[in-house]
C-alpha cells in the first residue's frame, strides 16, 4: 500500500508531550514539514523558549539552542550573525515575545535581523499554570485575573505584531491561526513564506500563530478552536499585517 | 596604548570575532575599539545591542555557533548580565565577559571601585555554578590575561570575567602583544550549533527536570570547577622572602600596594605582598603555605571588605587578618598605604 501521510523527517520520533488539543503538536509538525520540503533540516537552527515549547528540542531533529526567558531574539541574532547562511528561527510564546522579551523582539525587528520568529499566541502563560499574558483578552479569566481582565486594572491586550510592523527593518509579518484546517493549511504557507524571506536576506520575518490552549482556557478541544475563532479573532484579526517583499527581492 | 583599547586588542589577536555591547562609562572605549577594530576583521561581527542584557544573549547565540565571542560592561551593566551568565554556565558555553567596574552600589559613580568582588567570584547569577575570574593589574596584564581568557573559556566551555576597573581602563602603558601560541588552539567544538549537516542534531540547553539529571550535572560543573582550581589558580608573591606581614591586594590595589611596600621597606618594614591574580580560583593554597611563615595578614581592597572573607576562610584561623579600605572610588596613593602598613607593623611589634 502507498504510503501517504506520515512524520516529517524534521522531526524525531518521539511522540509530543503537549496537552490534547494543543495547538503546539500541529504547529511542530507544520514547521517540520516546511523545513522537509525546502530542504532546510541541514542549515536549520531553532531557539525554543522559556514555557511549554522549551521542549521543542525533543521533537525537532534540527539544532536546537535554549534561550533564557524571552531573549530569543537576542540568542537568534547572535548565531544569526556568526552564521549567515544558515536558517535560524525562535519559537516563542505570547509571554516570551510580548512581555519579557519585547525589547529583545522590537529591537532585533528594527535592526532588520535576517531571522524568523514565530509566535504562538495562545493568551495565557501556559506551562505556569494559566496565568494572565499580555495577549489575554478583555474579560477573559485567568489565575491571576480571576475576575477576568480589565483594561483599567490589568491594561490592553498588546498587538505585537501590528506594532511590529511598524518597525522598518521587518519584512513580512503575518497572523495565522492552527484552529481549522484551512487555518492549519494558511500557517504553512506563511511559515514557509517567511523562511523564504529569510533565506532570500531580506529581513526579519514573524508568523503569529493563534493557538489553543484548551487545559488552561477550560475548553475542550472543539470549543478551545471555536473560541479562537469567535473571539480571538476579533482581538487579533487573522491576515498579513505586513508584506514589503514585493517592494524588495521577490519572496515568492 | 589606553587599557580599555588593550582589551579591544589582545581580543582580535586572541580569534575574538564577535563582540556586543552597550555603552557604560569606564568602559566605552572598549566598545569603541571593537566597533572600528572588528569591521577589519574577516567574518567579524559587532553590535551595538539594545541591553546589555541583549548584549549578553547575543554573545550566547555567537558562541553557541563556535564563535569567540566577548561582550563588557561596567557593575550596572554586569548586574544585567547575571541571568545569561549563569546559562552559559549550565550550558557551558565559552564567552569572555569584561567588567570595568565602578563605585557602587546603584548607579554609584564613575570612579574605579574593586565593590563587584562577590558578584564576580560568587557567581552572580542564579544557582550553583563558578566563573573563571582574572584580576589584572597593569596595562600588559590587560593584554595578557585577555589572551589567557579566550584559551580559557574554550578550554574549560565556560564563562570567564575579566574585571577590571576604571583605572585600569582609562590608563596608558606600553604594552607587547604576545603573539598568541597557536592562535584559536584546536579546541574540540563538536558541541557547537551549525546545522545538522552530515552528523546527527544537537541541543544546547540547561532545563534539566529530572533532579537526577540536574544533580549529576552539578556534579559534574564541579568536577571541572577542580580542574579549573588544580590547574589554573594564578598568584603573584611580592617581596615576601624576609617578610613577617603579608598585605593582600588585587587588581589596582595591588598596583598601589607595591608602590606602599617601597616606601616601607625604606623604613625597614619587613612586609611583601599577596596578589592573587585569579579572584575564582582563589589562591587559598598560596595562602595556606604562607601562613607558616607570615602570621599577620592587612587585606587592602578599593571597597569596605570582600575579598577578605576569602583570605579568611584560606586562613581556617591560621592567621591574623586586618583590613583597609576606600570604597566609593577613591583611590589612596601608596603613602597612605604605607602608613596603614606601618602603623600595622609597629602595633603588633612584628619589627
Amino acid at each position: 500500500m502507498k504510503k501517504v501521510f506520515s512524520r516529517p523527517k524534521s522531526l524525531k520520533n518521539n511522540p509530543f508531550h503537549y496537552c490534547p488539543g494543543c495547538g503546539h503538536s500541529i504547529l511542530h509538525r507544520i514547521i517540520g514539514e516546511v523545513i522537509d520540503e525546502m530542504g532546510l533540516q541541514e542549515i536549520a537552527i531553532g531557539v525554543p523558549p522559556a514555557g511549554c515549547a522549551v521542549l521543542a528540542y525533543n521533537y525537532f531533529d534540527i539544532d536546537m539552542g535554549e534561550a533564557p526567558h524571552g531573549r530569543g531574539a537576542a540568542v537568534a541574532t547572535g548565531l544569526k550573525r556568526a552564521l549567515p547562511n544558515r536558517l535560524v528561527f525562535t519559537y516563542q510564546g505570547d509571554g516570551d515575545i510580548a512581555a519579557i522579551g519585547t525589547a529583545e523582539t522590537i529591537h532585533a525587528a528594527n535592526r532588520g535581523e535576517n531571522i524568523t520568529a514565530i509566535f504562538v499566541n495562545n493568551a495565557v502563560y501556559g506551562m505556569t499554570g494559566g496565568q494572565m499574558a499580555p495577549t489575554t483578552l478583555p474579560g477573559q479569566k485567568t489565575t491571576t485575573s480571576p475576575g477576568g481582565r480589565t483594561e483599567v486594572a490589568h491594561g490592553h491586550p498588546m498587538n505585537l505584531s501590528e506594532m511590529l510592523a511598524l518597525a522598518s527593518g521587518s519584512v513580512y509579518i503575518v497572523r495565522t491561526a492552527v484552529s481549522s484546517t484551512s487555518n492549519i493549511l494558511k500557517t504553512k504557507k506563511a511559515v514557509a513564506k517567511a523562511f523564504q524571506v529569510q533565506l532570500s536576506g531580506m529581513g526579519f520575518s514573524l508568523v503569529e500563530v493563534l493557538s489553543p490552549c484548551g487545559t488552561n482556557w477550560k475548553m475542550i478541544p472543539t470549543e478551545a478552536c471555536h473560541w479562537i475563532e469567535e473571539s480571538m479573532v476579533k482581538c487579533y484579526p487573522l491576515g498579513v499585517i505586513k508584506d514589503i517583499t514585493g517592494g524588495r527581492k521577490s519572496a515568492d | 596604548m589606553r587599557g580599555n583599547h588593550v582589551i579591544g586588542e589582545a581580543a582580535i589577536r586572541a580569534g575574538c570575532h564577535f563582540y556586543a555591547g552597550y555603552p557604560i562609562t569606564p568602559q566605552n572605549e572598549l566598545t569603541e575599539y571593537m566597533a572600528a577594530r572588528l569591521s577589519e576583521v574577516k567574518d567579524g561581527v559587532f553590535i551595538q545591542a539594545e541591553s546589555e542584557l541583549a548584549a549578553i544573549n547575543m554573545v550566547m547565540g555567537a558562541s553557541m555557533a563556535g564563535t569567540r565571542a566577548m561582550t563588557s560592561s561596567s557593575g550596572p551593566g554586569i548586574s544585567l548580565k547575571q541571568e545569561s551568565i549563569s546559562f552559559l554556565s549550565a550550558m557551558e558555553l565559552p564567552a569572555v565577559i569584561v567588567n570595568i567596574s565602578r563605585g557602587g552600589p546603584g548607579l554609584g559613580n564613575i570612579a574605579p571601585s574593586q565593590s563587584d568582588y562577590f558578584q564576580a567570584t560568587r557567581g552572580g547569577g542564579h544557582g550553583d555554578y563558578r566563573n573563571i575570574v582574572l584580576a589584572p593589574n597593569s596595562v600588559q596584564e590587560l593584554a595578557d590575561l585577555t589572551m589567557r581568557a579566550f584559551d580559557l573559556a574554550d578550554k574549560y566551555r565556560t564563562p570567564v570575567l575579566i574585571l577590571g576597573d576604571g583605572m585600569l581602563g582609562q590608563m596608558m602603558e606600553p604594552v607587547e602583544f604576545l603573539d598568541p601560541k597557536k592562535p584559536g588552539k584546536p579546541v574540540s567544538k563538536e558541541w557547537t550549533l551549525t546545522g545538522a549537516n552530515g552528523r546527527p542534531s544537537r541541543i544546547i540547553r540547561s532545563l534539566l527536570l529530572d533532579p537526577t539529571v540536574e544533580e549529576e550535572h552539578n556534579w559534574k560543573l564541579v568536577r571541572k570547577y577542580e580542574r579549573i582550581i588544580h590547574k589554573e589558580t594564578l598568584v603573584e608573591d611580592f617581596l615576601l622572602g624576609d617578610s613577617t606581614m603579608a598585605v593582600i591586594a588585587f587588581g589596582t590595589a595591588a598596583r598601589i600596594t607595591k608602590g606602599a611596600i617601597l616606601r616601607a621597606r625604606e623604613q625597614n618594614i619587613k612586609v611583601g605582598m599577596i596578589r592573587p591574580i585569579t579572584l575564582w580560583p582563589f589562591p587559598s593554597k598560596a595562602i595556606q603555605e604562607i601562613s607558616k611563615i607570615i602570621k599577620h595578614f592587612l587585606v587592602f581592597e578599593l571597597n569596605t571588605g570582600q575579598m577578605i572573607d576569602d583570605v579568611r576562610l584560606s586562613l581556617e584561623g591560621r592567621g591574623e587578618v586586618h583590613f583597609y579600605g576606600r570604597p566609593g572610588g577613591i583611590i589612596p596613593t601608596p603613602l597612605e598605604v604605607s602608613r596603614v602598613i606601618a602603623s600595622q607593623y609597629y602595633q603588633k611589634r612584628l619589627g
